[in-house]
């Protein structure tokens, strides 16, 4: 391979074409609540981790819609569940639920990668 | 006394009701009407927001309404001339027969935004690009869902703000019902075809009236709705003629790209064709949108801005069904008032 | 494809284009890569459409190259731009037709910003008054050379000896197009066809015979950009532009790639060969690149020029393959013998050319 000094950038696009939708099926079925979400913002608000962290729970919600789940893992530890975000959701969404599915998801991801549905 | 006459200019919903509450407030109705029958759009519209009622219930109720009054109907009847003397209105129809009226109501509603000249959505020019109206007619012929090549989808695509909200196409003004109806209609598609998902690309979701909010939220969790906030801004065609469409979503922050069997545009309303040719007859006065402008938005929003002309139904604004036959209530009311001379 | 619908908007957009007497100003970077490209343009349009095409030898770059790397500044360019219509004036012209796309583009932003604000205009007299005493008056018509092709395509396809077809099957050859950003996108109303169906150059090949395919990524930019391409360490967004088009294009087979603006075919053509050394893949029929032509070159082509005498040898992915589909007779020994039969080299052997 040649050195050119310079390489092809990955394109940043969202790609609906390859979308990961296993984690986003098994939040739905187990707490269909998630669904109803509309980004208002209200949670991340409030968030006590997010007023101290770069944590952001209204965008991981959006991301695993959108099938990017690859950094997750790291993130969704930094949830304390307190349960302030559920507190304050207008579409009564119980989040401190989603938090603990999310991380039983990943889990069950990491150990069985190939798995067609949790 | 002569009872005093009115003629109704426009038939769809808003001229059949007005025509209904003057005819059972005592006056003489003559409804005039273009096309070769009443109903206007909604002849060609499936079931109704918020609650999927047929459209033709509706439509049925208000014929049967004006068939009880006898309401005078004439169809394949263009009005091409009007002059006012004194207190009285000389209606010319097809440039041959001529009426006389002591009052008139505008009533000639709206046209549908033409797609096409929104050119980076390719209507007309991509097979599987429809509008909203398209996939009215679609549901109401009742036959398979499939789109123009066939397929039975498995992702849709549904576009708000088409020909509304854009400068580029020179209309500012919100529609107000397509996003309802494009919540609506995603509802009916997820329930009609097995597996699809479908996608709602808004700008921002107005869900303003009764039932609205409930139909948003209910669209999210029983039918699986996936609601993206971005504006859909360039749509291509691949190789098995599937729809690409670009679009950001906004509360991600990152451009996306996807793959749809089936593009839905909802279109705005314009002015229509008739209120065009009606306000240039009658010298009446127009807002910025275009839609014929009343004398007071709040205290009369019926009456137009030249004596004895009235004005009913989305001549004056886009407004949904039940808006529609309110406002033409309110329309008769004026027109009574008027003819009674009480303020 | 509903072809009725893309005519509705061709027909919104049809533009001006003068008839004969064109002040010609050459692009700054076209005849290095292609050096073969406009010498094709001003033989067709004097030899064989017997047009009066004028250059004056005191023309000058516009300095779009300059204005768009923020390099200079936009005053000192519409400056130049007056002395470049100064010197159109003074040899009697008043149609100007620019090779360049990114030209083109400038030339109609400059027209338009003084057309809504006159005041600037003035300044730009003053300038160019005291730089060099010189003094201008508008051209009446500006179009681009590819739209006096596009103009004059019927009158070339009466004189040509080939058409875009395939010799062995009568199929039309399958051609992607791909117009330079700076020609319609910013005023469509000055493009034929308008920015989003553009209509130059499938105009020109379909009238040749060919099939014009109209795949996903059309209207993406090549990636030239001037600012990310002249910087080495900006270069792979350049490239990674013009790649989303390769793979865009590359599930529809084209034969070729139809190009109007001098960067584009430079991009399309040398990156395909990049793009094979950095990560080994094609986009073209049998592992090889997607030929990359210009209008002029395409012209010349179906006219009956030599591809040599037009430059084709200096394409990094080789013409042959095109050549032989459509049955152009040429000399295969000829290709790098430069004039009087000078040995011009060749080149390593290119993955992209099997």
């Amino acid at each position: 391979m040649k050195n050119f000094g310079f390489k092809a950038i990955e394109p940043r696009t969202i790609d609906y074409s390859q979308f990961d939708d296993r984690l986003l099926a098994y939040l739905v079925r187990e707490e269909p609540s998630f669904g109803i979400c509309l980004s208002c913002g209200g949670c991340t608000a409030t968030c006590s981790a997010g007023n101290l962290v770069d944590f952001n729970i209204r965008r991981l919600s959006l991301h695993i819609r959108s099938g990017e789940i690859e950094n997750l893992a790291k993130e969704i530890d930094k949830c304390m569940l307190c349960g302030k975000c559920t507190l304050v959701c207008p579409r009564n969404i119980n989040l401190r639920q989603v938090v603990m599915l999310i991380k039983k998801g990943i889990v069950a991801l990491k150990e069985n990668p190939e798995i067609k549905e949790l | 006394m002569a009872a005093k006459s009115v003629i109704v200019i426009g038939g769809g919903i808003a001229g059949m009701e007005v025509s209904n509450q003057l005819s059972s407030l005592g006056y003489e109705v003559r409804l005039i009407e273009k096309n070769d029958q009443v109903g206007g759009k909604l002849l060609n519209w499936d079931r109704l927001f918020p609650t999927f009622r047929n459209a033709g219930e509706v439509l049925q109720r208000l014929q049967q309404k004006m068939d009880q009054r006898e309401v005078i109907v004439d169809t394949n009847a263009e009005v091409t001339d009007v002059v006012k003397e004194k207190e009285t209105f000389f209606v010319t129809v097809n440039h041959s027969v001529k009426y006389h009226a002591d009052a008139l109501v505008v009533a000639t509603g709206f046209e549908l935004f033409n797609a096409q000249r929104k050119e980076e959505y390719g209507y007309g020019i991509y097979d599987n690009v429809i509008t909203s109206a398209d996939l009215e007619k679609l549901f109401k012929s009742g036959g398979k869902l499939t789109n123009p090549m066939g397929k039975v989808p498995q992702r849709i695509a549904i576009v708000h703000c088409v020909g509304s909200r854009d400068s580029k196409v020179g209309n500012h003004y919100c529609s107000k019902v397509c996003c309802v109806t494009g919540v609506k209609q995603a509802i009916e598609l997820q329930e009609q075809i097995p597996g699809v998902v479908v996608y709602c690309f808004y700008m921002d979701l107005r869900m303003y009236g009764e039932g609205f909010e409930e139909l948003y939220r209910r669209a999210q969790e029983q039918h699986n709705i996936q609601f993206i906030r971005g504006r859909v801004s360039e749509v291509s065609e691949t190789l098995d003629h599937s729809i690409q469409l670009k679009a950001e979503d906004t509360l991600a922050g990152r451009p996306l790209k996807m793959c749809v069997d089936l593009l839905v545009l909802m279109v705005g309303m314009e002015p229509g064709k008739g209120s065009v040719s009606v306000k240039n007859m009658l010298k009446l006065g127009t807002m910025d949108s275009g839609f014929l402008e009343p004398a007071d938005v709040h205290l009369s929003r019926n009456v137009s801005s030249s004596k004895g002309i009235f004005m009913a139904g989305t001549a004056i604004s886009p407004m949904s069904v039940n808006d529609t036959l309110e406002n033409a209530r309110s329309a008769a009311f004026e027109v009574h008032h008027y003819f009674q001379d009480i303020d | 494809m509903n072809i009725e619908g893309k005519k509705a908007i061709w027909n919104d957009y049809q533009k001006e284009i003068a008839d004969d007497r064109y002040f010609y100003v050459r692009s700054c970077v076209r005849q290095n890569f292609f050096p073969g490209a406009e010498t094709t343009f001003l033989r067709i349009m004097r030899e064989v459409l017997g047009k009066t095409v004028f250059e004056h030898a005191c023309h000058t770059t516009c300095t779009g190259i300059g204005y768009h790397s923020d390099i200079v500044p936009i005053e000192t360019t519409m400056t130049v731009v007056a002395r470049q219509f100064s010197v159109m004036n003074e040899s009697g012209f008043t149609n100007l037709v620019p090779s360049c796309v990114t030209s083109f583009g400038l030339y109609t932003e400059v027209l338009d910003t003084w057309h809504h604000f006159p005041q600037v205009k003035e300044n730009v007299r003053q300038h160019l008054f005291n730089a060099t005493g010189r003094t201008f008056e508008e051209p009446s018509n500006v179009a681009h050379a590819s739209d006096l092709i596009y103009k004059f395509r019927k009158e070339i396809l009466a004189k040509a000896k080939y058409r875009l077809v395939d010799k062995e099957t009568g199929e039309p050859l399958r051609i992607v197009e791909h117009i330079g950003c700076h020609y319609s996108k910013m005023f469509p109303d000055k493009g034929v066809g308008g920015a989003e169906f553009p209509r130059v150059l499938s105009g020109i090949a379909e009238e040749w015979g060919g099939e014009v395919i109209d795949y996903p990524e059309r209207r993406h930019c090549c990636g030239f950009g001037f600012r990310q391409f002249l910087v080495q360490a900006n270069r792979g967004y350049s490239l990674s532009a013009s790649k989303k088009k390769f793979e865009s294009m590359k599930p529809f087979e084209p034969d070729l790639i139809i190009t109007n603006c001098p960067g584009c075919p430079m991009f399309l053509d040398r990156w395909q060969y990049t793009l094979s050394e950095l990560e080994g893949k094609t986009y073209g029929k049998d592992g090889k690149g997607i030929p990359v032509f210009t209008f002029e070159e395409l012209a010349g082509l179906v006219l009956g020029f030599d591809p040599w005498d037009m430059g084709l040898q200096m394409h990094q992915i080789d013409a042959e393959p095109v050549l032989n589909k459509i049955g152009i007779a040429y000399d295969p020994e000829m290709k790098y013998k430069g004039l009087n039969g000078k040995n011009l080299g060749k080149p390593e052997k290119a993955i992209v050319n099997g």
